[in-house]
């Protein structure tokens, strides 16, 4: 068997290249994917925990995380597309329009 | 497991809402564009009873659903705070909504929908409830956020709210999970029982390190603050109303639950970060505030600094001597804030023109003699978030001095005082030029608009004349939190 100190620290590779895709990447497609990644990171971890602990709370808390992500999801690329609609473009640098 | 009645009561309040927005999405639908005050006065109604419901479970002390959640005085103290943060809400959109071309019922059933979550965070006793709670808060305020579509600015907030918004989350549930790895529970009671054997540790603590980030996001204390001045002008006034208000006391009232019921045993290390988040908050908040010409913007970094002052009420939560009165004043303050706040944003309300126009400060110019009644409120406002007498900002801010200086954080305070009255100079030039410049402004008048404007003035200053039964009242609900 896997130990799962490798599990963890898979997690947090996946997790640290999820915030590191947030903070540079400037699409927003590839922003949200990025916060999938981390939410999926976080899920690694628990079910690896969960299955260590024998615990099934945490496997429970994964499903949680995996449908609120799937409405996070809807609600996300709604408002991308209503931007594109707007300024043909969804560059969040292009997403000025407030200064101060 | 059977479910009995008395379960039931714990989420009373809380599921009579939820039940309450689910019907009302469906009414909605029948009634006819144009009549969507219907929907505004129904869920004005469900608020009020469940406001009501709420009341009576003063002194309610109880678990429910295997201790994911709870009802004590401190979430019926969160809860009545959030559903009238809500009905103000829907008080100050009623004519808004309809004078800025937005009059779709779905506004006022989201904003219920964001109640409930506000509502089931102040009651999570699970760290699975706390996700749930945020991300039912939240998702209906990204929506909200973008509601004046297709203007850019709207859809602009409401993205950016969203991926940062999301981006918080994401720290929250890993953090969650090094927790759950750490203790082997989500329970919070669990968790505490867990880590004061002394065998957790680094893990502990770094994914309390993670939770305390994903809510810094959500209250905006710097530097996790970037999103909050472009969102809040961006998202439609009434929405920035409430938003900054209610979003403020769910994000503190779950920071404090969690930290309080579950990691008591980390406050060695807590203490220090959020000693230094609430210097940042507050120092950051106001000097930026100082360069800001439009009103809204001049509010978020308002609101920005403000998170700075009620984070001090958090860095003693460690020390038993003082937590409790040290935590009763930063409840005081979430009240003194989210009245004042309301207030404010009615104004900037009254004063706001289609297309973004009437929200410069000079806009404000003649407002004292044009308007008198408008431009005192706005005094008192102004005053009271200065923290000036006689005003609830100045007694929420006593409170909280008084509270870290017993704490032995004499440097906090300091810098406390010394940032309010920077703050004096950005508020009082509202002030100025309300009263000493000319103009003409032409304000909406309303009725909901204007009665929750003199209402929250009027409370504004009565209550600072006799704060101390509102005082009495957040520290007997932190009686049994700790």
């Amino acid at each position: 068997m896997v130990p799962v100190e490798y599990y963890i620290i898979l997690s947090a590779i996946l997790f640290s290249i999820g915030v590191a895709g947030v903070v540079f990447r400037r699409n927003p497609l590839v922003i949200f994917m990025s916060i999938e990644l981390m939410l999926n990171a976080a899920n690694l971890a628990i079910v690896a925990f969960s299955s260590v602990l024998n615990s099934f709370s945490g496997q429970i808390f994964v499903f949680f995380v995996i449908a609120v992500a799937a409405a996070e999801v809807a609600v996300g690329l709604a408002l991308i597309v209503e931007i594109f609609k707007t300024k043909h473009t969804i560059d969040v640098d292009q997403l000025n329009s407030m200064k101060g | 497991m059977t479910l009995s009645y008395t379960e039931f009561e714990v989420i009373g309040p809380y599921a009579l809402l939820t039940i309450w927005a689910c019907i009302l999405l469906l009414i909605d639908l029948f009634i006819p564009r144009g009549q969507k005050w219907v929907t505004a006065l129904l869920s004005a109604v469900g608020l009020a009873v469940t406001l009501g419901f709420t009341l009576t479970q003063v002194g309610l002390e109880r678990e429910g659903f295997n201790k994911m959640v709870v009802v004590d005085g401190f979430s019926t103290f969160i809860n009545a705070l959030l559903l009238v943060s809500g009905l103000l809400g829907v008080a100050l959109a009623y004519g808004y909504v309809k004078r800025m071309g937005l009059e779709r019922g779905e506004y006022y059933t989201l904003l219920l929908f964001s109640v409930t979550g506000m509502m089931l965070m102040a009651q999570a006793a699970d760290l699975i409830v706390v996700f749930l709670a945020l991300e039912l808060l939240s998702i209906p305020l990204y929506v909200l956020a973008a509601f004046n579509r297709p203007k850019t600015e709207s859809e602009e907030a409401g993205l950016k709210y969203f991926l940062l918004g999301a981006f918080a989350t994401g720290f929250v549930v890993y953090g969650t999970a090094l927790v759950f790895g750490a203790t082997g529970h989500t329970n919070l009671s669990s968790i505490v029982a867990y880590a004061s054997t002394g065998t957790s540790g680094l893990l502990l603590t770094i994914g309390a390190a993670l939770i305390l980030v994903g809510f810094g996001f959500k209250v905006a204390a710097v530097p996790f603050h970037m999103w909050t001045p472009d969102v809040y002008q961006g998202a439609p006034s009434a929405v920035t109303a409430f938003m900054s208000s209610g979003a403020k006391i769910a994000g503190f009232a779950a920071l404090l639950r969690v930290f309080s019921t579950a990691f008591p045993t980390l406050a060695a290390y807590m203490t220090d970060i959020l000693w230094a988040l609430a210097a940042v908050t507050m120092i950051l908040g106001n000097f930026i505030a100082i360069s800001q010409t439009n009103i809204k913007r001049l509010l978020a970094y308002s609101s920005i600094a403000h998170a700075g002052y009620i984070l001090m009420a958090f860095v003693p939560y460690g020390n038993p001597e003082v937590r409790n009165v040290s935590i009763a004043a930063g409840l005081f303050y979430l009240v003194a804030y989210a009245v004042t706040n309301f207030g404010a944003w009615g104004v900037v309300i009254a004063l706001e023109k289609a297309e973004n126009k009437g929200l410069e400060i000079a806009d404000y110019a003649g407002l004292g003699r044009k308007y008198p009644a408008l431009a005192a409120a706005m005094t008192v406002f102004m005053l009271s978030l200065i923290g000036f007498p006689p005003t609830l900002g100045m007694v929420g801010k006593f409170y909280l001095f008084r509270a870290v200086l017993t704490g032995g954080y004499v440097w906090l305070a300091i810098i406390g005082v010394l940032t309010s009255l920077v703050s004096a100079y950005y508020y009082l030039r509202v002030v100025v030029t309300m009263y000493m410049k000319d103009g003409e402004p032409v304000t909406e008048r309303e009725t909901w608009l204007s009665i929750t404007t003199g209402a929250t003035a009027i409370l504004t200053v009565v209550v600072s004349l006799a704060p101390q039964s509102l005082f009495s009242w957040a520290k007997d609900a932190l009686l049994k939190l700790f």
